[in-house]
């Protein structure tokens, strides 16, 4: 009787199993990697603004303190966003006809606000305040990034539960002493475990088992 | 009741105790059951009952593809009784798989002769009740494209899932379950499966049977592997048999709700398993004996064996129930002994009578010979068995659920159509899967029967 397979049908299906193994393990590779890719968690993208606003120019080159703008951001749950008043103190007489901050005139003479868009957009379901993080020693740059360098501000960090919680487990890492959170240039010293570890005990920061539990961001 | 055994020595008792009817031999034993894959005309009946069961295999279709839509607000599930029909149905299914991997792999490690012809589609029933059990955990989550939650992977999250909750220990015990059943079931499969490439006599039908039997020759270093694999995989199913219900009791026993927080749960759940397995088997067995003409093959040894299995595990699950009566009066725990009375004559009191009456009273006709030897009557107690297998699930997870702790939380429970819906669709996917797979693999595994011939021709010398 004549086989019904051919010698290289042996090779073919083994090559087969292999290839399929192979693909199937490639396959869960790639997702796993496009869900932490910036594709999906928007890191490193710049967004248009109404106005191109240049935190670079008003930080890094004007010194001007995060606060001055965000001045909610050691008392309440969000930084804020300044109203165009704000830009009005300076730019009433600094600039004050170059037709690029015709948008801010315009907003200040027909009391509507400038629709700023969004960069750091957490899920709905996260409880996340910036009072908290801020007056127990989390710098600004630690999440947002070095702002005094962006000339458009983009998402620093992957903003991923799991970046999150790193900090949450291990806290000591990040924490400065309290006159250093708002500086942007902040580089953690050499001796931050020791530093880190004697902050969290100064600040009074909770035990990782509550920094962790669910419903310390899930509430 | 008369029960006239005939004496020990007279030829009818030699008849029956034999498992391979007399006068086979390696040639009929194997041209019987390839042909009824390969030449028998397809019957009538056949495409009837498949036919029947496809459609209600479209109805289940429906009733997924309107839960997916809707939600499981389509059930008559709420709080307080958050599992109904799932859970139920979820166990029931899992709970008839067992009898498979039991035959499969203890009986096989016992080396008992008698599992030889019933173990291959004891094994197809125990993938196809494992298939109709995964659909229902799945889709009792709400969300099932979530459920991929539930297995341990690096996700973005930066967690793993709960492993201290049953339910984790559930996807694992279930998966694992599942993949060790069906390997063992394919690897017994596939000398028969090169048998049936050889006799094949199309051309597309040899393809697909070579490429199944993956290159299978039966050459002594084919059997030698093969005898290794086998074995290597009972050894590796047979703590499944155990395991996988223990750990379905451990959903219930873990929590602390009146009626499933105790200890007796797991050995009477595998008991419970085995003994509903046992009677999904007989009520396969004893139409298929009958529709192909297997009786030779399938013997009354066969049905009184498993009809004994079936009184045995019934007088464990009645020793189960009896347990946990005694258990709640005499801890005197006031939540216990008030569940006990609403079993009795709560509003579910009929289901749990129904459910006496089905586990523990018509078993009880198991006792005589003339019972165990009326095919008819194997067949009507295995339904019943199985009925009252559904009604224990049913009265542990209802009852308990809509009587806890505080009357304000007390409740009702009656299933929706959709409940009904789906739970008639598993049955019907089941059944299809059976049709399925008796058209087109040998249901009784040939290499193993040729053993047999084999053995009994030596053991009549």
């Amino acid at each position: 009787m004549a086989q019904i397979f051919h010698r290289s049908t042996n090779f073919i299906a083994r090559f087969s199993v292999f290839s399929a193994l192979f693909l199937i393990g490639l396959a869960l590779i790639a997702v796993l990697a496009v869900a932490r890719s910036p594709y999906m968690t928007r890191q490193n993208f710049t967004r248009e603004q109404p106005v191109q606003f240049s935190h670079k120019h008003h930080v890094g080159d004007d010194g001007i303190d995060c606060r001055y703008c965000h001045t909610s951001v050691e008392t309440s749950a969000v930084a804020g966003i300044p109203p165009t008043k704000t830009c009005m103190n300076c730019h009433s007489v600094l600039y004050n006809n170059a037709s690029y901050l015709e948008p801010v005139r315009e907003s200040y003479r027909t009391h509507k606000s400038i629709e700023w868009v969004k960069v750091h957009r957490l899920a709905d379901f996260v409880y996340f305040n910036h009072s908290i993080h801020v007056n127990k020693g989390v710098g600004c740059s630690t999440c947002h990034g070095q702002v005094n360098q962006m000339p458009l501000v983009f998402q620093a960090n992957t903003l991923l539960m799991q970046w999150c919680l790193d900090c949450h487990r291990a806290p000591e890492h990040v924490l400065r002493p309290k006159d250093q959170v708002f500086n942007m240039d902040w580089k953690a010293p050499g001796n931050q475990a020791e530093l880190g570890a004697k902050l969290r005990v100064e600040y009074k920061i909770r035990t990782t088992e509550e920094l962790v539990s669910c419903s310390t961001c899930h509430r | 009741m008369s029960d006239e055994k005939p004496p020990r020595d007279s030829p009818e008792i030699k008849r029956l105790s034999l498992v391979l009817g007399p006068g086979h031999t390696y040639g009929s034993v194997t041209d019987k059951i390839s042909a009824i894959v390969l030449t028998r005309p397809t019957s009538l009946g056949w495409f009837i009952g498949f036919a029947i069961s496809f459609s209600i295999v479209g109805m289940l279709t429906v009733a997924l593809g309107w839960l997916i839509t809707k939600g499981t607000g389509i059930w008559g599930i709420n709080i307080p009784i958050g599992w109904g029909f799932a859970i139920v149905n979820f166990i029931w299914w899992i709970g008839i798989g067992h009898a498979g991997t039991l035959i499969s792999a203890i009986l096989f490690l016992l080396n008992q002769k008698w599992r030889t012809s019933i173990n291959r589609f004891a094994e197809a029933m125990t993938l196809f009740a494992v298939a109709c059990a995964g659909i229902f955990p799945l889709i009792h989550t709400g969300r099932p494209w979530m459920a991929f939650y539930m297995f341990p992977y690096p996700s973005t999250m930066g967690l793993w899932p709960q492993f201290r909750s049953p339910l984790i220990w559930d996807v694992f015990a279930v998966s694992t379950y599942g993949t060790v059943s069906l390997l063992f079931w394919y690897v017994g499969l596939i000398p028969d499966l090169a048998t049936l490439r050889d006799r094949a006599i199309k051309m597309p039908m040899k393809v697909i049977y070579g490429m199944l039997s993956m290159g299978w020759r039966g050459s002594a270093r084919h059997w030698h592997r093969y005898q290794s694999a086998y074995l290597l995989l009972a050894g590796l199913a047979t703590p499944l048999v155990l395991s996988v219900h223990t750990i379905v009791s451990f959903d219930f026993a873990i929590g602390i709700v009146p009626g499933w927080h105790t200890t007796i749960f797991p050995p009477y759940f595998v008991a419970g398993a085995i003994y509903s397995g046992f009677a999904m088997v007989l009520t396969i067995a004893i139409p298929l004996r009958k529709a192909y003409g297997l009786e030779d093959f399938i013997t009354m040894r066969h049905l009184d064996n498993m009809a004994k299995v079936m009184l045995a595990t019934g007088l464990i699950v009645a020793y189960g129930y009896f347990i946990e009566f005694f258990m709640a009066l005499y801890s005197g725990n006031k939540f216990d002994v008030f569940l006990v009375q609403q079993r009795l004559h709560g509003p579910y009191a009929p289901f749990y009578y129904a459910l006496l009456l089905c586990n523990i009273l018509t078993p009880q006709l198991l006792w005589f010979y003339k019972m165990r030897h009326n095919v008819a009557v194997l067949f009507i107690m295995s339904i019943v068995v199985n009925i009252g297998m559904w009604l224990e699930r049913f009265v542990i997870v209802v009852i308990s659920l809509t009587r806890d702790f505080v009357p304000s939380a007390w409740g009702r429970y009656s299933p929706t159509f959709w409940d009904w819906a789906t739970f008639i669709g598993t049955m019907g996917l089941f059944v299809m899967l059976i049709f399925l797979f008796v058209r087109v693999l040998p249901a009784i595994s040939i290499a193993e029967m040729r053993e047999l011939v084999a053995e009994t021709s030596e053991e009549e010398k």
